[in-house]
């Protein structure tokens, strides 16, 4: 938590000063006014009232309470600004960083988990800033002050109010040390009802088709039962809190009168209310401090999660080479590169090498899990090799700036990703720069235009946030528009036809072979037809290389890639 | 996918109009309705809670009795009676402790209560779900629903328990107080109560204005959550685009607004507090002076001033509250609105009147002219009539949207025919209950289905009767029994993320788990799309062995799996177009030939 402060600005420490200044200023009056109340109370008790006292009283103890809400709202608007605006610096710092990432980082952590710290945790974090910093302020500063204005009242007063204040941190303490792990249980029930009910839903077909609907729904009342009986057993003890904290309320102002009438003397009816209002202002600032305790421990998670985020430290640095010396001719090569997963023991990919030159297309096939993908994410960096280089025009890729590299680089994802915005700004994404012919041809090549031209407004019709308006091989060409729009030395197509169907992957392939006979293509693909007129195909097993030729060579000379076509194709096509 | 969102955006659209109608009223007494069985129990709860409000009123009364006592003790003899104190002090001990207890059971009751209404909510989802027609799924997101099941249900449970008991106890202290200081004195009565209203009228306008901010911060929440969940999903492409800033402008908007909203809504509530803080210093000061004027002018005494500086203070806590319980009433109406929306959504036809029972099948399926659409006005299977004998293996292809998966739903009767007929050995499917029609079928579908439990019992699922042995044996058969003879618990291995199964090896278990099942027909729903094309071999071997014998439907659009069927139907449309085995379609070189070809050719 503290850790976080440090994103404080020297001008949020001048707010803090203020606030403490406010505090100050509202905890004196709230502590003046019981004067005010005393004399007033003091004046109607005694034989003859003076009018004119009671109001003049009157009026200091009402310009007491309006100075005490105005410097509460002062107060308030200070620290909720603070608190927002730390939220609000803290989302740009996690949001930065998470764009700095490379995919490891991003593996690391979840996409969800990096979402929910992005929102929900800062959210945490700046309701504790909030309410927490406030109350951690104003508590110490209101007990101590409002315990020396009692010190010299009777004795018995104070015994009576302290022991109201120890039950009530006793009966806090027990209560939530009771009730919490249910609590926290009830989280951990609450998923498992998740969890059975999505099972139901995503199964529907084949519970149906077993006529096991009992079967499920028995397992659902299995665990209804448990959060239910769990939740009744918190809420039960919860349900203590309000009857006995009134119950303590009530119980101190009864001992201040039943003690005062014992201890009367002609003063002590104003100083019994004065009396009273002290020790309640104690023990509010009492009943803040738990408030504190009970909220800390969920901002502390919340503040450590995203210290992780912001402490986690960059896997891929880029470097400083801006491609001063680039001669115009692309080439790939890859020298002895194996890799493995940061913190895995078995390598994904064994010592791999293999050339790639201007125009050239490399296909790699293989079953899932052979390391096709992983070793074109090579080359854009999105993994380092653990071992071997990667050269990209005849430099290392790790040497370049991720600008330059990039630039180079035409990616098209396994799944088609789209961004909230228009056709235009998915095509002419990022640094595209494409004219308005160039976005054109690119959709067209990507065999688009039909269905961008049904979209109603053409290149400017809207795409939902995530691209949901539109069918995943939509989303699909639209992502391979936005590859080639970007005119780059180098295409990678990861499994990016499998969506298409055999039609449109045939008539794609065929636009772009014409479109773009100057870039070098590596497609990773399952299909055989998809592949079999590459320059050079790399078949892939377990993370081997086990073959590398054009399909007329390996169909004779490599046994994984006949039994991989084989199982597509009937013996007499091949 | 698109036409799933449209009518999600369509249905909360009108969602959000009905809420907007008054449906608050109409959603409460349906709660109320549903918790019908506990009424009994609430209504003992509010008068428990309504005795505990009269010992709290009673309180300031008696308070006053004893300030009395040492006023005139003061004034008189110069020293307190304090027997007639202590009397009046243990009384009140009596009385604030019985209201505590009494509060307390009032408590345990609405918890209770609350807890098992939820239970009962939870439990009649999760039935609803299992006796809704299939298409309500097709139109509601999955988390939706689920969302209905936790979050929904919870919102109404916390605010049940919260705002019920809030909203009664302080209507009755309200009334309470309002009554009892009427009773005691209308003069300072009104003076309070106009003290109050000027206060309230103050803290009103925050109120309604804090909801709206509130609104507002969720709504932007929401939006970054939507932003962030896009841009670290795409992370690849944002980064490879050098598109860093322009994603970044897009959080930079929502962060502002968010920043904006989120200061407004936290300072609204936190300066709540204070302001009722000085509403009752207010009511206070102008209980004091009132007070002090009746005493000069009527000789109001002492003990009626304090009971007041006290009822000050409880008959302004309860309008606050009751002001937030029905804030927080009006999120419970919107989560029961949904709940209910789920629970009253139409349900399949009941069935318990057909006696039929359609048992030892041989497999021969008819069908007769059927017509069907998801949407009425829009047919998917036009007119489809086909007869298959008994032990013949079916392929069904065609391109996308052809209606393929739907025919298999049909013979399901996942889904209701508009017009025609599907027969089973001479019986109309209409005629026999749903269950005796699954009954018939054993499925493999593209989505592996398994849930967290051991691999025996994903494998057994609800098949009763199947030995250790048998289980053993159909895996052998499948080929997968020696994968799972390697996993450190062998078949009592939990499924879950911690094992990693991949996706062919899913399928060998919903394979070996059909084929425990022992239907006399089956449907295979492109159960090999999801593999690559080696383990595709496996699952076709696996799948030949279930298939032996036993009429079967495959539908697959990698052509290569069903090459060896008995019958193809080509499907485009909702219509075949053509029929016939491999060897036949090609040599007609119609649709099938074509489709089949462009595998390979190039150009």
């Amino acid at each position: 938590m503290l850790k976080l402060l440090k994103y404080l600005k020297w001008i949020d420490y001048l707010v803090i000063a203020a606030i403490v200044g406010f505090v100050v200023l509202q905890v004196w009056l709230d502590l003046t006014l019981p004067e005010y109340s005393e004399a007033m109370i003091n004046e109607i008790v005694g034989e003859n009232i003076v009018m004119s006292s009671v109001l003049k009283n009157g009026g200091f103890m009402l310009a007491c309470a309006f100075g005490s809400l105005a410097s509460a709202i002062v107060v308030g608007f200070l620290v909720a600004n603070l608190a927002s605006r730390l939220s609000y610096n803290l989302r740009v710092k996690v949001y930065s960083k998470i764009q700095d990432f490379s995919l490891a980082e991003i593996n690391k952590f979840s996409t969800a988990s990096l979402i929910n710290r992005t929102t929900n945790d800062i959210m945490n974090v700046q309701f504790f800033i909030a309410l927490g910093l406030q109350a951690l302020i104003k508590a110490p500063i209101m007990a101590v002050w409002a315990i020396t204005k009692i010190v010299d009242s009777s004795w018995q007063w104070t015994v009576s109010t302290a022991v109201v204040i120890v039950s009530l941190v006793l009966m806090v303490t027990i209560v939530v040390l009771i009730a919490l792990p249910k609590f926290k249980k009830v989280q951990k029930l609450t998923d498992d009802i998740n969890r059975v009910t999505r099972e139901n839903l995503t199964g529907i077909r084949v519970i149906r088709a077993s006529n096991a609907e009992e079967y499920q729904n028995a397992k659902f009342g299995k665990y209804n039962q448990i959060l239910t009986k769990t939740n009744l057993f918190a809420g039960r003890v919860m349900a203590i809190m309000s009857p006995f904290m009134n119950l303590l309320m009530s119980g101190l102002s009864l001992a201040i009168y039943w003690i005062g009438a014992y201890i009367v003397t002609p003063l002590t009816v104003g100083s019994m209310s004065k009396f009273m209002s002290f020790s309640m202002q104690i023990i509010m600032a009492f009943m803040l401090l738990i408030m504190i305790f009970i909220m800390m421990p969920r901002a502390l998670v919340s503040a450590r999660r995203i210290n992780e985020v912001l402490d986690t430290k960059d896997s891929i640095i880029p470097g400083c080479y801006k491609d001063e010396n680039f001669d115009g001719k692309t080439s790939v090569v890859f020298e002895n590169v194996s890799f493995k997963y940061p913190e895995a023991d078995e390598y994904v990919l064994h010592n791999i090498s293999f050339e790639a030159k201007q125009g050239q297309t490399i296909a790699f096939i293989g079953s899932t899990g052979s390391g096709k993908s992983t070793l074109i994410n090579l080359i854009p960096r999105l993994y380092d090799a653990t071992e071997g280089n990667v050269y990209l025009d005849g430099v290392n890729v790790k040497d370049y700036d991720f600008e330059t590299l990039n630039k180079k680089i035409g990616y098209v994802p396994q799944r088609g990703v789209l961004f909230k915005g228009t056709v235009r700004s998915n095509v002419n994404f990022g640094d595209n720069n494409a004219d308005e012919e160039g976005l054109k041809s690119a959709i067209s090549v990507a065999q688009a235009s039909n269905f961008v031209s049904r979209m109603g407004k053409g290149l400017d019709s809207p795409i939902a946030q995530g691209g949901t308006n539109v069918s995943g091989g939509q989303k699909q060409r639209l992502s391979i528009a936005r590859a080639i729009a970007r005119k780059p030395e180098i295409f990678i197509f990861d499994d990016s036809f499998s969506a298409l169907d055999f039609k449109t992957d045939r008539k794609l392939r065929t636009a772009l072979k014409k479109h773009t006979d100057n870039a070098t293509k590596f497609i990773v693909a399952q299909r055989i037809g998809t592949i079999k007129d590459a320059d050079k195909i790399i078949v892939l097993d377990n993370g081997n290389m086990v073959g590398m030729g054009t399909h007329d060579e390996l169909i004779h000379n490599c046994p994984v890639y006949q039994e991989i076509a084989l199982s597509q194709l009937s013996q007499e096509e091949l | 996918m698109a036409k799933k969102v449209k009518t999600e955006v369509v249905e909360t659209k009108k969602r959000r109009q009905k809420a907007e109608k008054g449906s608050f009223k109409r959603a409460m007494v349906k709660l109320l309705l549903y918790c019908r069985k506990y009424w009994w129990w609430m209504a003992l709860a509010i008068a428990l809670g309504a005795v505990g409000v009269v010992f709290q009123i009673i309180g300031p009364n008696k308070i006053s009795d004893i300030t009395n006592l040492i006023v005139q003790g003061l004034r008189t003899t110069g020293s307190v009676d304090t027997k007639a104190v202590t009397d009046i002090a243990i009384f009140l001990v009596i009385i604030y402790v019985a209201g505590a207890i009494l509060t307390y059971f009032q408590q345990f009751i609405l918890t209770t209560v609350t807890q098992k209404v939820t239970r009962k909510f939870r439990h009649d989802i999760s039935h609803k779900i299992n006796r809704m027609p299939l298409n309500y799924f097709d139109t509601h997101m999955f988390g939706d629903i689920l969302s209905r099941v936790t979050n929904d249900v919870d919102q109404v449970g916390q605010s049940m328990n919260q705002s019920i008991g809030n909203l009664f106890h302080s209507t009755i202290l309200f009334l309470g107080v309002f009554i009892m200081m009427f009773v005691t004195e209308w003069i300072l009565a009104l003076t309070v109560i106009g003290a109050t209203i000027i206060g309230f009228s103050f803290s009103l306008i925050f109120l309604t204005h804090s909801q709206k901010y509130f609104v507002q911060n969720q709504k932007n929440l929401a939006e970054l959550n939507a932003h962030a969940e896009e841009v670290y999903s795409g992370h690849n492409v944002v980064q490879l685009f050098n598109a860093k800033e322009q994603t970044e402008k897009e959080f930079h908007r929502i962060n502002k607004r968010l920043y904006t909203s989120g200061w407004k809504s936290q300072f609204i509530s936190g300066v709540m507090g204070p302001i009722m803080g000085f509403v009752g210093n207010f009511g206070f000061v102008a209980v004091v002076i009132v007070g002090a004027i009746l005493a000069i002018y009527r000789g109001e005494d002492l003990g009626t001033i304090t009971a007041f500086m006290i009822y000050v203070r409880l008959f302004a806590n309860p309008l606050s509250q009751i002001a937030q319980s029905l804030t927080s009433l009006q999120s419970t109406s919107a989560a029961s609105d949904r709940v209910f929306e789920f629970l009253e959504a139409k349900e399949l036809a009941d069935e318990s009147g057909k006696t039929l029972v359609l048992e030892n099948v041989k497999g021969d399926v008819s069908f007769q002219h059927v017509v069907f659409g998801y949407d009425k006005n829009k047919t998917i299977i036009k007119d489809f009539s086909a007869e298959i004998k008994a032990g013949q293996k079916v392929a069904i292809v065609g391109p996308t949207g052809a209606g393929k998966t739907t025919l298999v739903n049909l013979l399901m009767r996942f889904y209701e025919i508009n017009s025609g007929d599907i027969k089973i050995d001479g019986v109309s499917i209409k005629d026999i209950k749903r269950e005796n029609v699954h009954k018939l079928f054993g499925m493999v579908l593209q989505d592996t289905w398994l849930f967290e439990g051991t691999i025996k019992e994903n494998l057994r699922y609800n098949t009763e009767n199947i030995t250790d042995e048998q289980i053993v044996e159909a895996c052998k058969k499948v080929g997968v029994d020696h994968f799972i003879q390697t996993l450190s618990h062998g078949y009592d291995t939990i499924i879950d993320d911690a094992v990693n199964l991949s996706a062919g090896q899913k399928q060998l278990l919903t394979i070996a788990r059909t084929m425990l099942e022992n239907c006399p027909m089956m449907i295979l729903d492109e159960a090999t799309s999801s593999v690559d094309t080696r383990t595709e071999v496996l699952l076709q071997q696996a799948m030949d062995k279930v298939m032996e014998g036993r009429t079967s439907f495959i539908i697959a659009h990698r052509l290569s799996t069903i090459k060896n069927a008995d019958i193809i139907f080509v499907l485009k449309d909702g219509d075949i177009v053509e029929s016939g085995n491999h060897e036949q379609l090609l040599a007609a070189n119609g649709f099938y030939a074509d489709l089949y070809n462009s595998q390979f050719e190039e150009e």
